[in-house]
Parts: structure tokens; C-alpha cells; sequence
């Protein structure tokens, strides 16, 4: 039975390779072309000497990115195992309750913290009525960060919910047998087989935080220039796809270093995780 | 007799036929809105700008797709730029566009916009004189104007403290974060032209310095570069000042009645916006059809009276259910400030005023405090990941 996979295996596989190659890698060739042309289509390097010039905006664009990353893993982490702990009608309801705002359109979900974090918004029009006085909002990091971790949040807690749903009960209760206390359960069992979901909930979010453009615009003012907004506007102002193209792998690049070093450490936690239990 | 007369039928027949052909080739009534019917016309519009059905207004859109029955697929940009990329893109084709002046030069100069067959257009009777053969488009081949108009100062006059009569007011301190600027190039750009008494369509590079410099000078204090935004914040009193084109200072007064308009005295941009058809439109007869339909009298009073904006049509100047005839904002009796219209630039100037542009967006913002937290988390990371590998060689040496 240990044959090649037959034609009818392979025939299922095959509307995935075409999608592949047809909308992930030929794009990735494109963008690689263009990073490395001009205007007239010949050689050169140009577009990638131009990089440093935005190194601030990537260096911000990162830094915000991984601060709205680390606050939708603290919050979404303990909600996951609440989530994954309840009873399964609740676990049901919870969990169309983290979808339900994914229903709605992620542009007009931001354009609805504008009205909220608005100087006359939502939240300041309150705290006036109050008698408090009225907080500057919009237009600032904060606000930026906010929106990130608003439109990514779901994207968080899923895969640390579904990790966590299927984590073996026997496992706990061995640990409690052998004297562990809770901090032990959590550190020494859950924590460790949670890690494969908290790796890709920190890549789902990371990695649009990084590179929105639409955020940053909304709710950023002139605070905020994320290195989506530069792209954005090589494309569709500035119309030097080329410029666009070689900023765009640069933060290709940049992401996948970062994945990279975060898989690094999620490994050896699994390891370290497996031998102490 | 029977066959001389069938001769004669036959003869009589023959030149009625010639006639008739001579006839039909003599006038090009060529034109059957009957032939396109069930086909379907792309337009690509600005926001705001055309009647739409609200607020009890007249949806020319529909009232089109009712007569015609050919279905309109209407979408809209937010600036020429965006509008232009699109266009050469090639991600989409569209029948109808209507961009500004300047970009209307350009798409000439680059061969992107086809020659109108005017004899499909007869409304273009009503384009007064001085809205024809204007600088762009000289002879008049490519363009219908659809709207004019001059770029204001918008202020909301609870939180101004005088009323500004200059460009210098976006530039005052005391308005810091409550003031807005254009999100494109070439209007913010302008402004600060305007301001420093340059030419708009300046081919020196200083000059585009220069401007650059004005510009970063007031960075610090502009709350966004907006652009169909402006209406929010504009009407909600989110921000005292901003530049934008006059027509729409009069949708948004509707709503905020705090707020007024000027013309500051160092002179203004003056645009038109005309309706155009693209070289590689598919469905030429039915834009040339839609551009006329546009210019029907009523139909055009309706768009008129909605989007605010001057209208260049004498049908809809002497219509009495035209709302803004004579509006002084519209219409102002005498222009003692300078206008100039936006010329297409050369290739360097429009790349060096990108790329300023692009120096702009992305500078200011203090991000020491950026800086030093990433290095305090690197240097974490790096700590730890140094401890875990002596860890686990550590525990390596252990199990062995």
C-alpha cells in the first residue's frame, strides 16, 4: 500500500496547486520583479537603497504591531480557557459572540471607532455630560493599537480556543495526582499544550497589524504613518509599483524573521514543556 | 401596359431606395438607444457627486437604467491620482469618467481618453462659451464639462477665533490639532504655493522645496490629511479648519450651520471637471449616450442642485428649480484674489512632488521612545534566548 498517491489523490490536490500558483506564488514573482526594476523594466537596486529611508516607519509600524499583538494574547488567552471550559451551549453562544462583530465589515467597524474616539464622540460626549473633562482620542498611537486589537482580536482567541477545547483532561488530573498545585497545571500542562495555538493566533494577528493601512489612516491622524500607508500610497497615488513592490518584501522579510525567531522559542517550550511534565 | 407600369413601380422603387440611402448617409442619425439596451455602462465618479435618490433628490442613475435599459455600474475615487492608478491598472474598465482639468490633460497627452462623436451629444448645446475649448482639451475632442468650481478655507466659527481671510491661518498655532489639509499632492501642495506666492504649475524644483518645507512647517499642527472625511469631522465640529472645494462647503453648512467659508486673498486653485470616455471603454455609444443624458436640462438641475457645485450649462442657469443660481459662494460677483487652474506637470516635477509628498506623510512623530523599547525587548529576547539554550544543554548534560 505504500505506493505513490494515486491519480485520484492527486487530482484532489490539484485545484489547491493551481490556486497556489496561480494567486501566492506568481504574485510573489511580481512583487519580486517589480522590487527589483524600474520604470523601464531594466535591472536595479534602487528601489531597495531607498528602503532606509522609511526605517522609522517600519521600526514603528513593528513596535505597534507587537504591542497590539501582546495585549490581544492577554486578553484573549484567559477568555479562550473560560471559553474552552464552559459548558458546551455556553461554549456555542460564546464563541458566535467572538465571530458575530466578523460579520460585519472590518472597514466599517473602524470607521465606528472614529465616532466613538471622536473629540465630540461617543466616550467624550459621556464623560463631558459627567462633569469630567474630555480626553484626547482619536488621532493618537493609542487609538491605533485599539483598532488593531479590535479588528484582530477573534483571530486570537479562535486558535487558542480550539487548541484548549481539545486539551486531554486526563493530562490536568495526572498532574494534580502527582501534587502539582494550579500554578503547576497551568505552567506544566496547559500553558505548553496550548503553545501550537497561541503561535498561530500571534501570527494571525501580528502579521495584519503590521501591515494595515486602513487603521492607522482612520483613527492614526498624522500620529501614526504605519509602513501600510507608504505602500498604499506607491500604489494607488504615487503609482511607483516598484517602490511599493520592494517595501513590500522588505516587511515580507521582516515578518518572516520575526515568525521565524517566535517559532524558535515556541519549540523549545514544547520541549522544555514535554521533559518537565 | 401591366409590364411598362411594373417598370415604373420597379424605377420609383429603386430611387426611393437611392434616396433614402443617400438620405441616411447624408445625416448620422446613427444612434440607437434601442440597439444597446440590456447592456451595461461602467461610470467612475468623485464621491458626492451625482444625484442619487436621497433626500427626496432625482436618481439619475436609475432614471437612466429606466429609459435606457441599459444598466449602470457606478463606482467612485476620491481623487484624480486614485483615479488615474486605477484607470492604468487595467484591473477595470470604465465607459465614463470625470476627472479634474489638469488630470484630464494628462490623460490626453498619454492617449488614455477617445474622441467624443459630438453628433451623439446634441445637449452639448448647452455648454456656454467660455466652458468650451478650454486649455486642457483645446479643441474640444475628448471633454464635456460637468462641473467648476474654486478650493476655500472651511471654518467652523465657534472655534476660530477671527475670521481667517488667509492660507496663513492653517499655519496658527493656536489651532493646533484642529486643523485639516488635503490628502493628495497636488491640492495641499497648491495651497502652500499659493501661500508663498509660487506658481502651482511650477516646473523648479526649489519651488516644490519650498512648498515642501511650508508644508512640513505646519505637519505639527494638522490633525489628518483628509479627504471624503472632511464631511464628518467638518460637521461635527471635530475640527476648526480645512481646505476644500467650495461646492461641498455648501452640503456640509447644511448640516453645521457654524460653519462659513472664504476665499483667502492669496488666491485660490479654480478647477472643471469634465465628463470623459476612456480609450479602452467597451461600450462607447452608451457613454456617449449617458453624457448626453447628463446634459439634459432637468437631468443636469438634478446633479446641479445635489452636489452644489458650479454648473457650466445655460439650461440649468435660467431653469427656475435651479436652487443655487446666484449664490455668491458658486457664483462670486468679482474674483479680486488670483485663480489659476492645475496644469499637467512633466514627469520629474510629478515624481519629485510625490516623492516630497511621501517625505511629508511619513516624517515627524517622536519615536525615541519607539526605539528604545523594541532594543529593551531584543535585548530580552536575545537574554532568553540565551538562557534556554544553557538550559538545555545544561539538561543535556544531565540526561547523558
Amino acid at each position: 500500500m505504500n505506493q505513490k498517491p494515486s491519480l485520484g489523490k492527486r487530482l484532489l490536490a490539484a485545484p489547491h496547486l493551481v490556486w497556489s500558483a496561480l494567486f501566492i506564488i506568481a504574485p510573489l514573482i511580481m512583487v519580486v520583479y517589480y522590487a527589483f526594476t524600474d520604470g523601464n523594466g531594466s535591472f536595479t537596486l534602487s528601489n531597495i537603497t531607498a528602503i532606509p529611508d522609511y526605517a522609522d516607519t517600519f521600526v514603528l509600524s513593528i513596535w505597534l504591531g507587537l504591542l497590539a499583538t501582546v495585549i490581544s494574547l492577554i486578553i484573549a488567552y484567559p477568555l479562550a480557557y473560560f471559553i474552552s471550559q464552559s459548558k458546551l451551549p455556553v461554549q456555542q453562544t460564546m464563541i458566535m459572540l467572538v465571530m458575530l462583530p466578523m460579520w460585519m465589515n472590518f472597514l466599517l467597524r473602524t470607521y465606528s471607532w472614529m465616532t466613538i474616539l471622536e473629540d465630540n464622540g461617543i466616550i467624550n460626549t459621556i464623560l463631558t455630560s459627567v462633569g469630567l473633562s474630555s480626553l484626547r482620542l482619536i488621532n493618537t498611537r493609542g487609538a491605533v493599537v485599539l483598532g488593531m486589537v479590535y479588528d484582530f482580536l477573534p483571530y486570537m482567541i479562535l486558535p487558542i480556543y480550539s487548541v484548549m477545547v481539545k486539551l486531554d483532561h486526563s493530562l490536568i488530573e495526572a498532574c494534580q495526582d502527582l501534587g502539582g498545585n494550579k500554578w503547576d497545571v497551568f505552567s506544566k500542562v496547559i500553558l505548553p499544550n496550548s503553545i501550537s495555538g497561541i503561535v498561530s493566533g500571534i501570527t494571525m494577528v501580528f502579521v495584519p497589524s503590521v501591515s494595515t493601512f486602513y487603521i492607522s489612516q482612520k483613527l492614526g491622524g498624522t500620529s501614526t504613518q504605519l509602513i501600510g500607508d507608504v505602500i498604499e500610497r506607491q500604489f494607488m497615488t504615487a503609482n511607483n509599483y516598484h517602490l511599493g513592490a520592494a517595501l513590500s518584501l522588505v516587511l515580507m522579510v521582516l515578518i518572516l524573521v520575526c515568525m521565524a525567531i517566535m517559532n524558535h522559542f515556541s519549540d523549545g517550550e514544547i520541549e522544555t514543556g514535554r521533559i518537565s511534565a | 401596359m401591366k409590364k411598362f407600369f411594373s417598370l415604373i413601380t420597379a424605377i420609383v422603387l429603386a430611387f426611393g431606395a437611392l434616396g433614402t440611402t443617400v438620405f441616411a448617409t447624408g445625416t448620422t442619425e446613427a444612434l440607437d438607444p434601442e440597439s444597446l439596451r440590456g447592456t451595461t455602462l461602467y461610470v467612475y465618479n468623485w464621491g458626492e457627486y451625482i444625484s442619487d435618490g436621497s433626500e427626496g433628490s432625482l436618481d439619475v442613475n436609475k432614471e437612466f437604467e429606466d429609459r435606457y435599459g441599459i444598466h449602470v455600474e457606478y463606482t467612485n475615487f476620491t481623487s484624480n491620482e486614485d483615479m488615474y492608478a486605477k484607470l492604468i491598472s487595467g484591473g477595470a474598465n470604465y465607459d465614463v469618467i470625470i476627472p479634474s482639468d489638469y488630470m484630464i490633460e494628462r490623460l490626453i497627452k498619454e492617449g488614455l481618453l477617445a474622441k467624443l462623436n459630438f453628433d451623439n451629444i446634441p445637449n452639448y448645446r448647452y455648454i456656454p462659451e467660455e466652458y468650451r475649448d478650454l486649455y486642457f482639451d483645446p479643441n474640444n475632442e475628448y471633454s464635456v464639462p460637468y462641473t467648476f468650481g474654486m478650493v476655500g478655507l472651511i471654518y467652523n466659527t465657534k472655534m476660530v477665533s477671527e475670521a481667517p481671510d488667509s492660507w496663513n491661518a492653517m499655519w496658527d498655532e493656536q489651532y493646533s490639532g484642529e486643523i485639516l489639509n488635503f490628502n493628495n499632492p497636488r491640492d495641499a501642495f497648491g495651497i502652500a504655493q499659493f501661500l508663498l506666492g509660487l506658481d502651482i504649475n511650477s516646473e523648479n524644483p526649489d519651488d516644490w522645496q519650498a512648498a515642501y518645507e511650508k508644508l512640513s512647517e505646519e505637519k505639527p499642527l494638522v490633525q489628518s490629511y483628509v479627504m471624503d472625511e472632511i464631511y464628518n469631522k467638518m460637521e461635527n465640529g471635530e475640527a476648526a479648519l480645512a481646505p476644500y472645494y467650495a461646492g461641498d462647503f455648501l452640503m456640509m453648512v447644511d448640516n453645521n450651520p457654524d460653519l462659513a467659508f472664504v476665499y483667502p486673498k492669496e488666491g485660490t486653485n479654480v478647477f472643471v471637471d469634465s465628463m470623459c470616455i476612456p480609450a479602452n471603454a467597451q461600450n462607447k455609444e452608451a457613454a456617449e449616450l449617458y453624457i448626453n443624458f447628463m446634459l439634459e436640462t432637468d437631468i443636469a438641475t438634478a446633479n446641479a442642485n445635489y452636489i452644489s457645485y458650479g454648473c457650466p450649462h445655460t439650461g440649468v442657469q435660467s431653469n427656475p428649480d435651479y436652487e443655487w443660481v446666484g449664490n455668491e459662494i458658486l457664483y462670486p460677483e468679482s474674483v479680486d484674489f488670483k485663480t489659476d487652474y492645475f496644469h499637467n506637470l512633466s514627469d520629474e516635477t510629478l515624481s519629485l512632488m510625490t516623492s516630497l509628498w511621501d517625505d511629508l506623510m511619513v516624517e515627524g512623530g517622536n519615536n525615541t521612545g519607539v526605539y528604545i523599547a523594541l532594543a529593551v525587548i531584543v535585548a530580552a529576547v536575545i537574554i532568553i534566548a540565551v538562557v534556554m539554550a544553557v538550559r538545555k544543554k545544561r539538561r543535556a548534560n544531565i540526561d547523558d
